[in-house]
């Protein structure tokens, strides 16, 4: 977020040129009046919004006239023991997405680039990331179907096993796993594209040296490519701290119900019912805006550390 | 020889592995669309597995004859129609001045902070909404484009792929008296053809698959695109009330075999562009990863 060293350069120019540039520049500057419009309206009118938070807003009264009440909603909200259940299931569920993100694409990667038949690398490649491009609603569809427990393909195969069925999502003990499951199904693909192509960019000399050397695959997986990988890694490592409370509002809205919000209740979806369906508009909004400012904090960090160890830039 | 077995055992326990796992994401959608195609007795008995049970289409003829999913595909259609103009629009708009030098562009750095800042920092869901209904959008298609009409992380691709071009071409086109709108209609957008299909492919699937703000900003649920709506069908199934010719439709439509073939026909828009998304896929990555 650096600004690049060309400025002093551009703006030693000739006067002719000068005043030919800046009749140019207003063009530039014109481009940009329609998107300054709509993102001062709808990114920086929501963060004016967020004075709610600190009012007893009430929608009959508007921002100008309703009551202050300084800090009593968050005060409120802390004071709900649903709130640092919902916190814990945040930073839970999204750890384990995070952890599991990370290994299962790898994984994938290493096993993949081990493939020698070009045909089967590009087809195990072009079928793993398509759960990707689908929505959570097509996919909880999917899953809810296939995991139903009474006539769900997949309790009818554990069944087969002599097992009971599984209450997949509607048991507070496997809801978790199974948004952390889904979403590794999901996404791992996905990533794996992206660790895929940080291997193609090793130098193949290094695996001929090495096998010269009498390195057999293993060893040279340990030694060359996952050191030549390691920037890739670190880069998505240090991103993926930026997700810290984010653990997949829309998958968890598809695929939770009642029964499991001790488990699978996020600060999103919380927010969400407490919001737009039980109308504590300050109450969320509190909620939101602690949410907000923690994340700035963590994207913050995680923007600096991937520019610091991986020399990560966003542009 | 003894490690030349053991590799073969790996070898093959590989392409097991990796087989089973490209299986493993195949497999539910191939299992919702034999059931798609199966009767409802065969569905509800669970003799389907990955083939259709006893073929049928009746499935999708009630699906076809339903108001309510043509309303929202075509919904959804105008939205990505409208949403994608408007995306793309303003995403060279934006990319194209902040592609330049601060020397070029007055307040580049400026302009620059007050877009990345959207990306550090969102309001939240309830002060969102009270601004999408203060500006009259409530119920009106344009709630699920002007929110979100500038994609600043596309901005920022673009502007990248922008960066590279060479100065050469830009610097002899001013010689030439042009200014830049033509540099950037005549120059800048038909050598950026690889950059701007990646974006507009990926915004596509972006308009196609929202659902969220579908539910939150449309009150009535006529108004929902095709995603919302199956939100509606598959989530809150239980709580819906229906009417009684539609009861009696679903007698001989299992509710089961019903779902499949909407979920289906849902996906089946991004299964034709994917051949084209995975084309520029491994593109869009390296544009990613381009440095200004």
């Amino acid at each position: 977020m650096t600004e690049s060293p060309a400025e002093a350069g551009e703006q030693v120019a000739t006067p002719p040129r000068r005043r030919k540039r800046r009749t140019n520049a207003r063009a530039l500057h014109l481009m940009l009046v329609p998107g300054i419009l709509v993102v001062l309206v709808y990114e920086y009118g929501p963060i004016l919004g967020t004075v709610m938070a600190f009012q007893d807003y009430l929608p009959a009264f508007g921002f100008l006239n309703s009551e202050w009440v300084g800090l009593e909603n968050f005060r409120f909200v802390l004071s709900l023991p649903d709130t640092w259940e919902v916190v814990w299931n945040t930073v839970s569920i999204a750890s384990m997405k995070i952890v599991a993100g990370l290994i299962a694409p790898l994984a994938t990667a290493l096993l993949i680039n081990e493939v020698g038949k070009k045909y089967f690398r590009r087809g195990v490649q072009t079928i793993i990331y398509l759960p990707h491009f689908l929505s959570w609603v097509i996919l909880g569809g999917v899953l809810i179907e296939i995991l139903s427990p009474t006539f769900g393909i997949v309790n009818q195969f554990l069944g087969l096993f002599g097992v009971e069925p599984i209450y997949f999502l509607g048991d507070n003990s496997w809801f978790p796993a199974t948004l952390v499951g889904s979403d590794t199904w999901k996404e791992f693909g996905f990533t794996t594209v992206v660790y895929l192509a940080a291997i193609v960019t090793i130098d193949p000399t290094l695996y001929e040296v090495a096998s010269v050397d009498g390195a057999g695959k293993l060893r040279q997986a340990w030694h060359i490519t996952l050191p030549g990988m390691m920037p890739v890694i670190v880069l998505m490592a240090t991103l993926s701290l930026g997700n810290v409370l984010n653990a997949g509002f829309e998958q968890v809205l598809v695929l939770y119900s009642p029964q499991v919000y001790d488990s699978g209740d996020i600060i999103d979806t919380f927010v969400y019912r407490m919001g737009l369906i039980d109308f504590q508009y300050s109450a969320a909004a509190a909620v939101g805006l602690f949410k907000s400012m923690v994340a700035l904090v963590l994207i913050s960090t995680s923007y600096y550390l991937a520019y610091r160890f991986a020399k990560y830039r966003i542009f | 020889m003894k490690l030349l077995d053991s590799r073969r055992v790996f070898v093959v326990f590989n392409y097991l592995f990796l087989g089973a796992l490209a299986l493993l994401c195949l497999f539910p959608l191939v299992h919702t669309l034999a059931l798609s195609f199966s009767a409802s007795a065969a569905a509800d008995a669970g003799r389907v597995t990955i083939w259709p049970v006893q073929f049928t289409t009746a499935a999708y003829e009630y699906a076809f004859t339903n108001p309510q999913f043509l309303r929202s595909f075509g919904t959804s259609i105008e939205r990505v129609v409208l949403g994608v103009t408007v995306n793309m629009v303003l995403t060279i708009l934006v990319a194209y001045p902040l592609s330049k030098a601060p020397g070029v562009l007055r307040g580049r750095t400026a302009y620059v902070w007050f877009f990345v800042i959207t990306m550090l920092f969102a309001a939240g869901l309830v002060p969102t909404y009270m601004v999408v209904q203060a500006t009259g959008l409530l119920d009106s298609i344009w709630a699920l484009i002007l929110p979100k009409a500038v994609p600043v992380f596309n901005v920022i691709l673009l502007l990248n792929f922008f960066r590279s071009l060479p100065k050469e071409l830009e610097e002899a086109a001013f010689v030439d008296g042009a200014g830049h709108w033509t540099v950037l209609l005549r120059i800048y957008l038909p050598l950026s053809k690889p950059a701007l299909a990646t974006i507009t492919l990926f915004t596509i699937v972006a308009h196609w698959n929202s659902w969220f703000d579908g539910i939150i900003y449309m009150n009535s649920p006529e108004h929902y695109p095709l995603q919302s709506y199956l939100q509606t069908l598959v989530v809150q199934d239980s709580l819906s009330v229906r009417s009684l010719n539609e009861m009696d439709l679903l007698q001989e439509v299992s509710n089961r075999t019903y779902k499949a073939a909407q979920i289906f026909l849902a996906a089946l828009p991004v299964l034709a562009v994917y051949p084209f998304l995975q084309r520029y896929f491994i593109k869009g990555i390296n544009l990613g990863s381009v440095k200004g």
